[in-house]
């Protein structure tokens, strides 16, 4: 079928053209440039949130409570439930969808798994448009759910609105919740598995995190800079960061976790922060798709033999990767 | 500009029904992956409801049944009904597990384009696989 055709039918609400647009889009970039043209215009209507946490820590399981809460308050739900790819055999085993069965009948949630195809930042490389096509698609809430992450995958932060980090008991001393990386990007915490011993630990630990920071406990040097109305301002303008826990088996602590999320979208619409997160996400996209073009470019003008012979000159120690790679930069010039 | 096409073969492998042994699904699931493939795992107790609304929403290239409860006569057919339903009949479905001598034809009657028994070798099921895909355009199957 052609793409523009899966592009209509998908818009008109047909779940086979849209699971076949998004087969389309992961496998081909020109496809995800032409689905994202037609359709950007009517995207920016969904809200996207992020679940990123620990391998373990009960992402799925809560995606799926969410889902849940989400549909009892009337909203229509799509899950991208990205796994790793093997970097050996490029194959992957794409299990999120075991802890989502309690969604299935419902045509109201659509679910996705998708591959990391090699990409670091815990999504895959289409995943953006394939969130896009699915905001067009008219579903209320996009949740991504992110590869198991460590530290380090923080993709989801400029991906999504509003970004949950989930941690679940028993994962490391006090200064692990000081490191920097993947508890940054946290809009709201998570300790799931709250009912397990060391889960008010955890949480505590977190908190005592958040409150080391400029960002979402008490800002006393700010207050003792600023004059009134500026701190006024930055006042309203702060986000705390909760500290919230789960049990995601049964739902214990899910509605409030709703409830923050919606605080969280609100919060953002009230100061702007929205567009700025479109803007973030806006420039983080036009220059990824530049240094797709750019490598593109590069790929046609310098050859893959020519490529390799700078390369090898790198690994004899005759010429240093920096220089190596301005010389390559110089040939698409 | 050169499209740096990447088409993996996308795999459901399911576990209808209600027996809890899904050993040899997950053998079959790991293989698949070490395949090269990307294999959407649904876990146990599926109905053939959720099976094809996952067939659906995944756009897979093929499905995998693994059935050891003896109810493949009941279950089978009604996944393939709803995968006629679901306009999913061009989607090709083999079936593992403990499938009797006698009953093989009746579920190759439904459509079932592949059947591996016990003794089934992962080499077989993956060329049956590569074989029932090759040759078609990503999301061409029409």
């Amino acid at each position: 079928m052609e793409l523009n055709d899966l592009i209509d039918e998908a818009r008109r609400g047909s779940v086979r053209a849209l699971a076949r647009l998004i087969t389309r889009v992961e496998n081909s970039q020109d496809a995800a440039r032409a689905a994202v043209r037609t359709l950007y215009t009517a995207t920016g209507r969904a809200h996207v949130i992020g679940i990123t946490g620990p391998p373990g820590s009960g992402k799925s399981s809560l995606v799926t409570e969410l889902a849940k809460a989400l549909r009892r308050a009337g909203q229509t739900v799509a899950i991208v439930a990205v796994d790793p790819s093997s970097p050996f055999t490029g194959g992957a085993l794409l299990g999120d969808r075991v802890r989502m069965r309690d969604l299935a009948g419902d045509r109201g949630v659509f679910i996705r798994s998708m591959a990391s195809r090699g990409s670091l930042g815990g999504l895959a490389r289409a995943t953006s448009a394939v969130v896009l096509i699915l905001d067009a698609a008219g579903y209320d809430t996009i949740l991504i759910e992110t590869v198991g992450a460590g530290q380090a995958e923080v993709d989801i932060a400029a991906a999504a609105h509003t970004t949950l980090v989930i941690e679940a008991p028993g994962m490391g001393d006090d200064v692990q919740s000081i490191k920097a990386g993947i508890l940054e990007i946290a809009d709201i915490l998570v300790v799931n598995k709250a009912d397990r011993p060391g889960a008010e630990r955890t949480a505590n630990s977190l908190q005592a995190m958040l409150q080391l920071g400029p960002t979402g406990g008490t800002r006393h040097h700010g207050r003792m800079m600023k004059t009134p109305e500026v701190l006024a301002s930055q006042e309203d303008q702060a986000w705390r960061i909760p500290v919230h826990r789960t049990v995601a088996l049964d739902g214990t602590g899910v509605p409030e976790l709703v409830e923050l999320i919606d605080r969280h979208r609100a919060h953002l619409e009230q100061t702007g922060q929205w567009f700025e997160r479109e803007k973030q996400r806006s420039r983080r996209e036009v220059e990824n798709f530049l240094l797709d073009q750019f490598m593109a470019r590069f790929r046609a003008v310098v050859s893959s033999h020519q490529e390799s012979k700078i390369v090898e000159a790198v690994a004899l120690r005759e010429l240093d990767p920096y220089t190596a790679a301005e010389q390559l930069f110089q040939t698409v010039d | 500009m050169g499209d740096m096409e990447e088409r993996k073969p996308r795999i459901l492998i399911a576990k209808p029904g209600l027996d809890g042994h899904d050993r040899g699904a997950k053998v079959i699931a790991r293989a698949l992956r070490d395949a090269g493939m990307e294999v959407i795992y649904t876990g146990l107790r599926q109905t053939p409801e959720m099976i094809v609304e996952a067939a659906l929403q995944e756009d897979v290239d093929a499905v995998g049944l693994s059935i050891l409860s003896g109810a493949h006569k009941a279950l089978v057919p009604r996944i393939m009904t709803l995968m006629r339903e679901n306009e999913l009949d061009d989607i090709p479905v083999f079936l593992g597990g403990i499938i009797p001598p006698e009953d093989v034809e009746n579920m190759q009657a439904t459509g079932v384009s592949g059947i591996f028994g016990p003794g089934a070798s992962i080499e077989e099921i993956t060329n049956f696989i590569w074989g029932r895909i090759r040759g078609q355009e990503p999301g061409e199957r029409h």
